[in-house]
């Protein structure tokens, strides 16, 4: 067995200096009812590298890839091209296979990267501090609202209908077993809500997502202003992180806490995960954030170096009144998104946002051109809604049938809106070339 | 805001500043030990990493809403990443390199297969909402991972889609709670029972989800007191979250007797699987009578740890708390997978949705690749294996270091600081001579029922030459440490690390988070009047 290196001699060597007979002597506290007296049946026994991957490339067959068939589909995952660079970087056994830097000294790698990560966070969103990471932008929304709670000491979140509606199940079911409430708003297809006649004084936050779940791009200064006013947050949702290249940034709209997906950067679709989820806020609610901090200090020698800090708040220290249960992060999918940012930087940051809505309005251009579609927006990024003329879910089926990804019917994700049954969301990134384009033209033309 | 501070370190500062002097060299580098300095310190406009098409000239659509202004991003060319990185790595110790031996943690191998085969075209690059029919292998490798995990656990179902372990927690308890809202009972079981050894995730799950949290005394054998447990059981408890084998690396050995006693009061059974790595093949925790139980996948079944992240933590259930798994259900209808998101029919009361779409697919597949290169066979000598190497590490060190407890250990062996009693070198400075001699130290400080406790953790992936060499290198340091003349040079560690000891009470006393362009904010920057 290739990943075990004791041999049948050194286990007897070992046993002979612990002074047990078998390793069944070990584990004589296990109590003998619990005790397997064989093997686990059910399981097949150990299998050599070429058979396994060969097992994974059967699976791998029974699914229609996306890099091999024209793709539109995004909703909170958006398929970019990462560079080679990343991927190379991220397996690096130093990387890879380092835990939790809780010894700095020798994981400085790491806590400078993560340093770094944070302050592009801070950077792209517009804020002045960021974690080193969440599970994903769902969860990191659901943390961003308990967040509003503690800050404002109430209890009730209103979430915007332009969310996503993973994130607001991830909300809902967080309000549910941590006790607070969330007002949610009907879906905003249009992209006309005003939520500000809705704050009221209990209100914690407003969770409010840009570009929304249908794609329209909104201004939310005067929202933020209401907030403000009323003593509430406003929680600003960016599931295509990209968008911040080329849209005014939430920090810039008076955002109190920004969460984005960072999947987009650095980090492949992988059938929803892991991804990896932004979360930054203003420098006064530092202390009340959840999730890990690296911060900067020096060492014996008076070296800059860097440390895991304000772990006061963590859960590892303060157990039952932790500011969150959560002890890892995202640590490589941030490490992917990092390197990748900084190969971009500001020049190819910027330009590979202007390529995705160049890419969005040619798609947009070419859809409507399909008698029947109609653009539902008025404005979009990357990603925007179409209405067709029948329901959206056998159109996405037939679609597929014809190895076409042809976008997300909303209906899945909405399910029982009549509203939402006719809805198509498309997305266009960079990826996106003519010769995607005109068969999904062509196959909507066969297929209304 | 943090003048003290001298950033003037690495190469983009001065060559003569503190750093070289401290080093002796021109460049402040020592051989392999290269000082690198941050990304916004290296940048130039005009450079640039990738290569971008120039876009089509169209009439934006944003809403007038057009971000003005520098983002602040550097500019660097590929060739000063990969070098940057490059050198940020060598800074890390890792598994790849030696025995990591961070007890609750389970640093074992990381094999490259499941890096391999994450990345297979057809896995690693599906959407996750593709039509449900172009993506049947994906469901069927989730479901061929959720038999795996259900039978080695024996244990009826399993909620695939938690992030982590901590968040597997928040998954079962909040199972527990929807069960107990079920019963009309929630509202007066309020009490949430934790040994004094749990990891601090366990009291702060509960807490989160509104339980009072008691903890429950450790016997002088470091299991949980049953009868202390006993006492503490009634009406008004709604589960025990407990871990086995415990804390102490140590299974409980009347856990069938707790589990008895808590179902006989009402109450469910969370069981902790951080270190289910120790019984894997040779104890199925439904055997047990838990209700429900996080499993690792990064510990247990190593998919990488990535420098905290990401994780998995699936979540086994019994027949009790099966119909409150989370949305999505991945349902088998004949040879087809159907699956479940929120709101669907379904036989139960799903909690409601923990995560966006299905869950870390990259760390099952990586899980699932594992388990089929060790097979039932291997994966039960792995466990024996890790639980030897604990134990043949406890035998050789007992007469030098204070175990904690006496008798066999599982899978890791808890010291405390017995051994370092008035020699004037504590735990951390012991750890910290372990990092001069080329190992990362174990956990320190934790479990919080010894004093001054140190858990070695050694997996099954360590040779026993280089456990032998760990062994000499653990005696020789604690012969060091009692013989007295040698305080200042524990104090002192590490020496030879790329950095000494680092300051952690200025970094949270004045936290600075994040890079800026000058040591001095400007005027009005509202990073400074925050602060202020």
């Amino acid at each position: 067995m290739r990943y075990l290196p004791l041999t049948e001699s050194d286990r007897r060597e070992m046993l002979g200096v612990i002074g047990a007979k078998s390793v069944d002597e070990l584990f004589r506290d296990v109590p003998a009812s619990a005790r397997l007296p064989a093997k686990i049946g059910g399981l097949p026994d150990h299998q050599g590298e070429l058979e396994v991957e060969r097992a994974f490339q059967a699976l791998a067959a029974k699914n229609l890839s996306p890099s091999e068939v024209p793709f539109f589909i995004g909703a909170g995952a958006y398929r970019h091209h990462v560079p080679s660079t990343v991927d190379y970087m991220i397996q690096r056994g130093e990387f890879l296979t380092s835990y939790t830097p809780y010894q700095p000294e020798i994981t400085q790698g790491t806590l400078q990267y993560l340093f770094e990560f944070q302050t592009q966070v801070t950077l792209l969103t517009g804020m002045e501090v960021a974690n080193a990471s969440m599970y994903d932008g769902s969860t990191g929304a659901a943390e961003a609202v308990l967040m509003a709670n503690r800050v404002t000491r109430r209890h009730k979140a209103l979430i915007s209908g332009g969310l996503h509606p993973h994130y607001r199940g991830v909300i809902q079911t967080t309000a549910r077993w941590e006790g607070f409430k969330a007002v949610v708003s009907r879906p905003d297809i249009e992209g006309l809500e005003d939520l500000i006649a809705n704050i009221d004084k209990e209100t914690s936050c407003v969770v409010v997502q840009n570009p929304s779940f249908f794609g329209h791009v909104r201004d939310f200064s005067k929202l933020a202003d209401a907030c403000h006013a009323a003593g509430a947050l406003l929680i600003v949702v960016v599931t295509e992180v990209v968008s911040l290249g080329l849209i005014k940034p939430p920090g810039e709209m008076g955002a109190d806490i920004v969460v984005c997906e960072g999947q987009s950067i650095g980090n492949g679709l992988g059938f929803g995960g892991p991804y990896v989820g932004l979360f930054a806020t203003r420098e006064k609610y530092m202390r009340q954030m959840p999730g890990r901090l690296v911060g900067e200090t020096v060492d014996a020698d008076g070296k800059r170096g860097f440390v895991l800090t304000l772990s006061t708040r963590e859960q590892h220290i303060r157990r039952e009144k932790a500011t969150s249960n959560i002890c890892t992060n995202a640590g490589l999918c941030a490490l992917a998104f990092t390197v990748h940012l900084t190969l971009l930087g500001e020049a190819g940051f910027k330009r590979l946002a202007e390529l995705n809505h160049a890419k969005a309005s040619e798609l947009a251009d070419r859809v409507t051109s399909v008698p029947g579609v109609q653009l539902v927006n008025e404005s979009f990024f990357n990603e925007f809604t179409v209405r067709l003329p029948k329901p959206a879910g056998p159109v996405v089926e037939a679609l597929a049938a014809k190895r076409i990804l042809g976008g997300v019917p909303v209906s899945r994700l909405v399910p029982g809106d009549p509203a939402a049954a006719n809805l198509l969301l498309l997305a266009a990134t960079e990826t996106a070339t003519e010769h995607g384009m005109a068969p999904l033209v062509a196959g909507l033309k066969e297929v209304l | 805001m943090v003048q003290s501070l001298d950033r003037s370190q690495g190469r983009a500062g001065s060559p003569a500043g503190s750093a070289s002097a401290a080093s002796g060299t021109f460049t402040g580098n020592r051989a392999l030990q290269i000082e690198e300095p941050l990304i916004f310190e290296m940048g130039q406009p005009g450079r640039c990493g990738v290569d971008l098409p120039e876009p089509s000239k169209v009439k934006d659509r944003l809403n007038g809403l057009r971000r003005k202004g520098e983002i602040g991003l550097p500019g660097l060319s590929e060739p000063q990443v990969v070098q940057h990185y490059t050198r940020l790595s060598q800074k890390n110790y890792a598994i790849d390199m030696g025995v990591y031996p961070l007890g609750s943690c389970t640093m074992k191998h990381n094999p490259r297969i499941n890096e391999k085969v994450a990345r297979l075209t057809g896995i690693g690059d599906l959407h996750p909402l593709q039509p449900v029919s172009t993506v049947q292998g994906a469901l069927e490798l989730i479901d061929t991972l959720a038999h795996w995990l259900k039978t080695l656990t024996g244990m009826p179902a399993v909620a695939m889609s938690p992030a982590a372990g901590a968040h597997g927690e928040m998954c079962g308890m909040m199972a527990i709670a929807a069960a107990l809202d079920a019963k009309g009972e929630r509202a007066k079981r309020r009490i949430v029972l934790a040994p004094e050894s749990a990891h601090g995730t366990n009291p702060a799950t509960a807490a989160a989800l509104g339980f009072t949290v008691k903890p429950i005394p450790a016997n002088e054998r470091g299991r949980v007191d049953l009868a202390a447990l006993k006492a503490a059981l009634g009406p008004e408890v709604a589960a025990i979250m407990l871990t086995n084998p415990n804390t102490c690396g140590l299974f409980e050995s009347e856990i069938v007797e707790i589990s008895k006693a808590v179902h006989e009061a009402g109450a469910y059974f969370y069981c902790d699987g951080a270190n289910f790595n120790a019984i894997v093949g040779r104890v199925r925790p439904g055997d047990l009578g838990v209700d429900c139980m996080h499993i690792n996948l990064h510990k247990t079944f190593s998919t990488p740890h990535g420098g905290g992240g990401p994780g998995a933590g699936p979540v086994v259930l019994s027949a009790a708390l099966a119909p409150y798994a989370p949305y999505p259900w991945i349902v088998k209808q004949g040879d087809v997978f159907a699956v479940k998101e929120d709101g669907a029919k379904v036989d139960g009361a799903p909690v409601g949705r923990l995560k966006a779409f299905y869950g870390q697919m990259g760390m099952f597949t990586r899980a699932l690749a594992y388990m089929m290169s060790h097979g039932a066979d291997g994966l039960k000598q792995a466990a024996e294996d890790a639980v030897l190497s604990a134990n043949y590490i406890m035998a050789s060190l007992k007469d030098t270091m204070t175990p904690g407890f006496e008798g066999p250990c599982m899978h890791e062996a808890l010291f405390d600081d017995g051994f370092l009693k008035d020699t004037g070198v504590s735990t951390l400075d012991f750890a910290k001579a372990m990092i001069d001699e080329g190992y990362h130290p174990m956990t320190m400080y934790f479990p919080l029922v010894v004093h001054g406790a140190m858990l070695i953790e050694p997996t099954e992936s360590q040779a026993k030459e280089d456990l032998d060499l760990f062994i000499a290198a653990m005696r020789s340091l604690a012969e060091r440490a009692r013989s007295g003349g040698a305080v200042e040079d524990f104090k002192a560690a590490p020496r030879f690390a790329p950095r000494r000891r680092l300051d952690e009470t200025l970094a949270a006393r004045k936290p600075v988070l994040r890079w800026r362009p000058s040591n001095n904010p400007p005027e009005g920057d509202p990073m400074q009047q925050a602060a202020e």
